[in-house]
């Protein structure tokens, strides 16, 4: 029998039939581990169960690769410029050592350090209080190295509405200390119209705390901007990201602790999003 | 020796760690007489047709990619580069190499997920490749590898049976083109992890003919 799609639906799709056609249909959805780096070694090490600490950022890179990370994100906490070169020479190793995407952040002020780290090998740059002082950073990026290089980083913590912060989550700077008196969600929709390609989206309330993403603040920017939105802050557990994806509209998720700590493997999370429907990467 | 093609089109150094990574020698330039003496040539490219086009017939490399290809030599071709190689490209309204008739296409920009929600573009991520003309290159490809994409166009073979694989976003579209000696991914093999390599593995080890 055949069943012509003009004539309506005979009968009701079987379930198995729709995985299949999500499975064929979506972008998987990302799951990028964290690394901070300071003057070369990572702050939190990987602690495996043996109390293994491994501080080499390259070493943890390529851990996470192997484990399955369908990305990596740095950011560099080094305090001081004159150190900077250190990262350079991180990136360099990385990027021979693990052949994903990686993308670097912190502490880049300008077109000539987005285009060191890129020299060096990492597929995206990302910008967040540079940009909050000068927008046109986005735009000198993006017009340079094109959109799917700059990642716009977005610190944000939950106001009282207000006319000036009309969305109730205002951009911070300063790891949260410096309130900047710009709304996010404007924040996020200028970021995209400078040229951004992708917004990583840190919730300083949420962060450190491992009690789970804030999926309003997640859900509000990703419905409203174009560009892909990376949610972080909070993980905890596999839990935590499935709401982050699937209610929070997030196209990809930001891990640190709860993998640097053995707490849970990459495996150990994307097979709990597989069995909630969820579309992840499964081989490597 | 293998040539990556050199013409001011993004990052080519992460094709060139690539294929040091899986022990082949390469080198990345734009010497005409370099691209002659190569045995395989790998053409990759990030950014626009249209600027890419005018950079290599600037520098005579879209003659020296031709005349690779008429000679016989194995090219692959990588996301931009893969749109390159096609007859002509809506971005741009660009005249391209015409090695493999077609077109490239934008993506419609209104396109739904199964669950209503908008596509974004450009097509970024993982995704996955269903093969439609086997092809030594692929082999090996398990169901369930992804490959990782960049890209706002597409290329649309003119010939179906230049369509090596299709991927799945709002559209199905050929995400590997090949014909005789040239393969083309428009996923970067290289940043696509084990399945990635193995692929670019395959493409140094093709013997087409």
């Amino acid at each position: 029998m055949s069943v012509s799609y003009e004539s309506g639906l005979l009968y009701e799709i079987p379930v198995a039939v729709k995985i299949l056609f999500r499975e064929r249909t979506m972008l998987s959805k990302r799951i990028i581990p964290c690394l901070d780096v300071r003057e070369g070694k990572t702050t939190k090490g990987i602690k495996f169960k043996d109390n293994v600490d491994i501080g080499d950022p390259v070493e943890m890179a390529r851990f996470y690769y192997e484990a399955g990370a369908d990305e990596i994100v740095f950011y560099d906490i080094t305090a001081s410029h004159e150190k900077r070169d250190i990262m350079i020479d991180v990136v360099r190793r990385v990027a021979k050592t693990i052949f994903i995407p990686f993308s670097v952040g912190g502490g880049i002020r300008n077109a000539d350090d987005m285009r060191a780290v890129l020299l060096a090998g990492a597929e995206k740059i990302s910008v967040n209080s540079a940009a909050v002082k000068d927008p046109g950073i986005i735009s000198e990026g993006a017009r340079s190295f094109g959109s799917q290089c700059v990642v716009l980083g977005m610190d944000v913590k939950q106001v009282g509405k207000s006319e000036k912060i009309p969305s109730g989550y205002e951009i911070v700077i300063n790891g949260g200390r410096t309130y900047m008196g710009i709304d996010a969600l404007e924040w996020a929709m200028k970021g995209q119209d400078l040229g951004a390609g992708e917004i990583c989206l840190n919730s300083i309330d949420a962060d450190g705390t491992q009690d789970g993403y804030e999926l309003n603040l997640t859900a509000l920017i990703s419905q409203s901007v174009d560009i892909p939105v990376i949610a972080s802050g909070g993980a905890g557990t596999p839990e935590h990201l499935f709401h982050v994806l699937a209610e929070g509209k997030a196209d990809a998720a930001l891990i640190a602790s709860m993998v640097h700590y053995g707490d849970y493997t990459i495996t150990e999370i994307k097979s709990y999003l597989d069995s909630q429907g969820v579309k992840v990467r499964k081989t490597w | 020796m293998i040539a990556i093609i050199d013409y001011d089109a993004g990052n080519l150094t992460s094709v060139a760690r690539a294929l040091s990574h899986i022990g082949f020698q390469c080198v990345v330039t734009n010497n005409i007489k370099e691209i002659e003496r190569a045995e395989r040539i790998v053409f990759p490219g990030v950014g626009a047709a249209g600027s890419a086009m005018d950079s290599l017939k600037r520098l005579s490399l879209d003659f020296a990619i031709k005349k690779a290809f008429a000679d016989g030599k194995p090219v692959l071709g990588i996301c931009l580069g893969t749109q390159i190689i096609m007859g002509h490209s809506q971005e741009n309204d660009t005249s391209c190499l015409g090695i493999i008739n077609g077109e490239v296409r934008a993506f419609p920009s209104e396109m739904k997920a199964e669950d209503g929600s908008s596509l974004k573009i450009p097509h970024m991520g993982w995704n996955r490749i269903s093969i439609r003309n086997n092809h030594p290159v692929l082999s090996g490809v398990r169901e369930t590898d992804e490959f990782y994409f960049v890209h706002g166009f597409y290329p649309a073979p003119a010939d179906a049976a230049h369509v090596i694989a299709e991927t799945d976003y709002g559209i199905s579209f050929a995400s590997v083109v090949g014909f005789k000696n040239i393969i083309a991914t428009q996923f970067h093999l290289e940043k696509s992890g084990k399945p990635g390599l193995a692929l670019l593995k395959n493409f140094c080890e093709w013997e087409p003919f």
